[in-house]
C-alpha cells in the first residue's frame, strides 16, 4: 500500500530533524497525536498541529504525557494511526502506557528526542541515555521496536518505518533522535506518495463471533479490529486468555507474555538494519548509533587514514539488537569500541553478544553536547594493531 | 364439556439485562451488598429504554472495583490503567466521534490519581458521559482513604479517622463546565435509571455521581451495617434538589444527602469548538473532523 497522496509534501526541503519526523509520521498515514510540550521535542508536535488540520485529522495537546500516552492509544482502538512526542523527563512519565500498548498489543509510535538527564538534566542538549529506559523502562516482560536516525532526512525515512513495523508488530515502537539530530536542519527529500510504502492495519477478515482478539496468527501477532465494529472485543491491561478476557493464572501469564516477547525476538531477523563501513577487512569496529554514528564515521575515515584497519558498524535498528551481526563479527575481529552519549548502555548489549571473544571498549560521554572525533580515535588507537 | 381459558403469565426466561452482560465472565467479582452491581443494572436498564445502538458505543474503565463494569458489559469495552480511563476515552472519542464513549469507573480512580484528567476533560468539554460510583473508598486494595472519604470515617490509611475535607464531586465538575451534573444513590432505581438516560443522550461531559454502599470495607469498618443499612440510610437522609446550588451539595459522614439534576446547560463541544474556529481560520482548505459527508 502507498501512501495518501494528501499528506505527502514530496520534494526537496531544508528542514529540521523535528519537523521531518512529524512529516514522515503524517506520510505514513498518522492522523491522531497528543503531546505535552517538552524541549527538545516541541517542534515534532508545533507542526503536526499546524499541518494536520490541512490533511484530516486531530491533535490535542494533553494535560501531560501520562494523558498523551494513553489517548493515542484510545484513537489506535477508534482505528487510527498514532503517535506521542516527547523527552527524557515525559519518557519517564509514559512508562505505564508503554506497558499498557504492550499488553494490549496496540500499533503506537512514541518519538523521543532525547536530552541530558537524569530528571531535568540539560533540556536543551543532548544525550543518548534514555536507549535502556526505553527497552526495559515498563515492568514486565515484552518487547519492543527502537529506531535511531542520525540526520534529518533519516528522521522521515525512520518515521514512516516506524509506523509500518508498529502496524507489523502491534507492539509500541520508538523513533530515539536526541537533541542534535531535532534541531540540525538539512537537505530532506520527500519522495512521491507512489513511492512511499506504507503498511495497513492487520484488519481481520473474519466475523463476529469468529473473531478471538488475542489469537496469534503463524508470526504471533493477532489479527485487529477496532471500536464500534460490531466485534464487542474487551481489551485489558490484566492477564488475559485468547478472547481478551482477564486470566488471573500463571499458565495464562506464561502464555501471554512468552509470546510478547516471543513475537519480536522470533521475527529479530527481519528487523535487523545496519549499515557497515570497512567491514571487509576490519580489525577493530566501532559501533555506534544516532547521532554519535557521524563522529563515530569521522574517527574511522581517521584512522583508516593512519593505516588502522578499522571498520563501522551503525545500528539504525537498535531494537532488537542486532545479535547475529554482532556475534559474526566477533568471531573475526580483535576488539570493538563503543562510543555513545551515556556513560555506557549499548555497550553491555555488545559485551553480552561478543561474550568475551574480544575487548569491548565503552567511549562513554555524559552528553551536553556530541563527542570529539579525537575521544573515539584514541580508543581506536589504543586497541587497534 | 368446556374448558376454561387458562392465562398463565410466565416470567420471561431470561432476565432483560443478561444479553447486556459478556454472560461467560458472570459471576462477577462484587461482594454481597455491593452497590456497583445495581449501579449496572441502572444503567443496563436505561441503554434498554432507550434501544441504545451497542455497537455504536464503548465502556472505558480504570482499575478498582468499578473499573471492572467495562468487562462485564457485552460492547466494546477497554479497561486501562488506574486514573487513566478519561484520557484513553478521549483518544477513542477523538479517534472516532461517532461512538459514544462513556467512562464508568470509581472515586478513588478518577478523582485522585485521575483528577487531573477530569477537571480538563470537563475544561475541554470532551464529549463523554463520565460515571462515578462513590463508595468513599478505595475497595480493591482494602479500604483505604479516598479523596471523597467523609471527615471522621476510619480507613486503613487513616485509623483514627479521616482528617483531609472530601470533594464535592458535583461542584468540581460543575466549576470546571460540565454540561450535565446529577448525583443519585443506588436506592434511587427509577431517578438513576432516568439520569443514565439522559447522561447518554447529552453532547458534551455528562457526570453522574452515583453513592453506593461498600459493605465490606467501608461500612464494617465504620460500624455502620450491611449494604441494607447503608440503603437505609441513603433513603432517610437523601433529599431531592434538582437545580441545587452544587456550592451547597457537599457531604459528610452519615449527614443529608442531596441528590438530583444539579446542572444541565449547552455550550460547543471540544470537536465542534474546533471544526468551528479551524473553518472560520482556514476556510474551505479545512474539512470539518469527525462530520459524517453524506456522498
Amino acid at each position: 500500500m502507498h501512501a495518501d497522496p494528501k499528506g505527502v509534501l514530496t520534494g526537496l526541503h531544508f528542514m529540521d530533524g523535528d519537523h521531518a519526523a512529524c512529516e514522515g509520521a503524517i506520510a505514513a498515514g498518522c492522523r491522531f497525536a497528543a503531546g505535552y510540550p517538552i524541549t527538545p521535542s516541541t517542534e515534532v508536535v508545533e507542526r503536526f498541529a499546524a499541518r494536520i488540520p490541512l490533511v484530516g485529522g486531530v491533535f490535542i495537546q494533553m494535560e501531560d504525557e501520562i494523558a498523551s500516552s494513553i489517548a493515542i492509544l484510545g484513537a489506535a482502538w477508534a482505528g487510527q494511526k498514532v503517535m506521542t512526542v516527547t523527552s527524557g523527563p515525559g519518557l519517564s512519565l509514559m512508562m505505564e502506557h508503554i506497558g499498557l500498548a504492550a499488553m494490549t498489543e496496540t500499533p503506537c509510535v512514541f518519538v523521543d528526542v532525547q536530552r541530558a538527564g537524569p530528571s531535568t538534566g540539560l533540556p536543551t542538549l543532548p544525550a543518548q541515555g534514555d536507549m535502556m529506559q526505553v527497552r526495559w523502562g515498563s515492568h514486565g516482560d515484552y518487547g519492543i521496536i527502537a529506531l535511531s536516525p542520525n540526520s534529518p532526512q533519516e528522521c522521515f525515512d525512520l518515521a514512516v518505518k516506524a509506523f509500518n513495523l508498529a502496524e507489523l508488530y502491534r507492539t509500541p515502537v520508538f523513533l530515539m533522535m536526541d537533541e542534535v539530530v531535532g534541531h540540525m536542519t538539512e537537505r530532506v527529500a520527500i519522495p512521491k506518495a507512489e513511492e512511499i510504502e506504507v503498511v495497513p492495519r492487520r484488519w481481520t477478515a473474519r466475523k463476529p463471533g469468529e473473531y478471538k482478539a488475542y489469537e496469534p496468527g503463524e508470526d504471533l501477532v493477532p489479527e485487529m479490529v477496532k471500536a464500534g465494529d460490531g466485534y464487542r472485543i474487551h481489551v485489558t491491561g490484566l492477564t488475559h486468555d485468547e478472547r481478551g478476557y482477564p486470566a488471573m493464572n500463571p499458565q495464562a501469564q506464561d502464555r501471554l507474555v512468552r509470546r510478547l516477547v516471543e513475537k519480536i525476538r522470533r521475527n529479530a531477523h527481519k528487523l535487523v538494519d545496519v549499515r557497515g563501513d570497512h567491514l571487509e577487512d576490519a580489525e577493530v569496529v566501532v559501533v555506534s548509533y544516532g547521532i554519535t554514528s557521524r563522529i563515530a564515521a569521522a574517527a574511522v575515515e581517521e584512522a583508516r587514514q593512519a593505516g588502522r584497519k578499522v571498520g563501522h558498524l551503525r545500528l539504525v535498528i537498535v531494537w532488537p539488537f542486532p545479535e547475529k551481526v554482532v556475534a559474526e563479527l566477533a568471531a573475526r575481529v580483535k576488539a570493538f569500541v563503543v562510543p555513545e552519549l551515556n556513560l555506557g548502555q549499548m555497550v553491555y548489549e555488545v559485551q553480552r553478544v561478543v561474550a568475551g571473544k574480544a575487548p569491548v571498549v565503552s567511549v562513554p560521554h555524559a552528553g551536553g553536547t556530541v563527542h570529539q572525533v579525537d575521544d573515539i580515535l584514541q580508543k581506536i588507537l589504543e586497541v587497534a594493531p | 364439556m368446556s374448558s376454561a381459558a387458562i392465562n398463565l403469565e410466565l416470567p420471561p426466561l431470561q432476565n432483560p439485562v443478561m444479553k447486556y452482560l459478556r454472560q461467560d465472565r458472570i459471576p462477577h467479582i462484587w461482594c454481597p451488598g455491593c452497590g456497583i452491581g445495581t449501579a449496572l443494572n441502572a444503567f443496563i436498564r436505561a441503554l434498554d429504554e432507550m434501544q441504545f445502538d451497542l455497537d455504536r458505543m464503548a465502556v472505558v474503565s480504570g482499575i478498582g472495583c468499578s473499573g471492572r463494569v467495562a468487562g462485564y458489559l457485552n460492547v466494546d469495552s477497554f479497561h486501562t490503567t488506574h486514573g487513566r480511563a478519561i484520557p484513553f476515552a478521549t483518544g477513542l472519542k477523538l479517534g472516532n466521534p461517532e461512538l459514544k464513549v462513556v467512562v464508568f469507573s470509581g472515586d478513588g480512580d478518577l478523582f485522585a490519581i485521575g483528577g487531573n484528567h477530569f477537571i480538563h476533560a470537563a475544561r475541554r468539554n470532551m464529549d463523554l458521559f463520565v460515571v462515578c460510583v462513590n463508595n468513599f473508598t478505595y475497595g480493591m486494595t482494602g479500604g483505604q482513604v479516598a479523596p471523597t472519604t467523609p471527615l471522621g470515617a476510619i480507613q486503613t490509611t487513616m485509623p483514627y479517622g479521616n482528617f483531609e475535607p472530601a470533594f464535592n464531586l458535583p461542584y468540581l465538575a460543575d466549576s470546571c463546565g460540565a454540561v450535565y451534573v446529577a448525583r443519585w444513590t443506588v436506592y434511587h432505581i427509577k431517578q438513576l435509571t432516568r439520569a443514565f438516560k439522559e447522561g447518554l443522550s447529552k453532547k458534551g461531559f455528562a457526570f453522574l455521581e452515583v453513592l453506593s454502599p461498600c459493605p465490606t470495607l467501608y461500612s464494617r469498618r465504620n460500624r455502620l451495617g450491611d449494604g441494607v443499612d447503608q440503603l437505609k440510610y441513603y433513603k432517610e437522609k437523601s433529599v431531592v434538589k434538582n437545580g441545587a446550588d452544587t456550592r451547597e451539595v457537599e457531604l459528610s459522614f452519615q449527614g443529608e444527602i442531596v441528590v438530583g439534576k444539579f446542572v444541565d446547560r449547552e455550550r460547543p463541544t471540544w470537536l465542534e469548538a474546533m471544526n468551528e474556529h479551524l473553518s472560520q481560520r482556514l476556510g474551505l482548505r479545512y474539512q470539518p473532523y469527525g462530520v459524517r459527508h453524506e456522498d
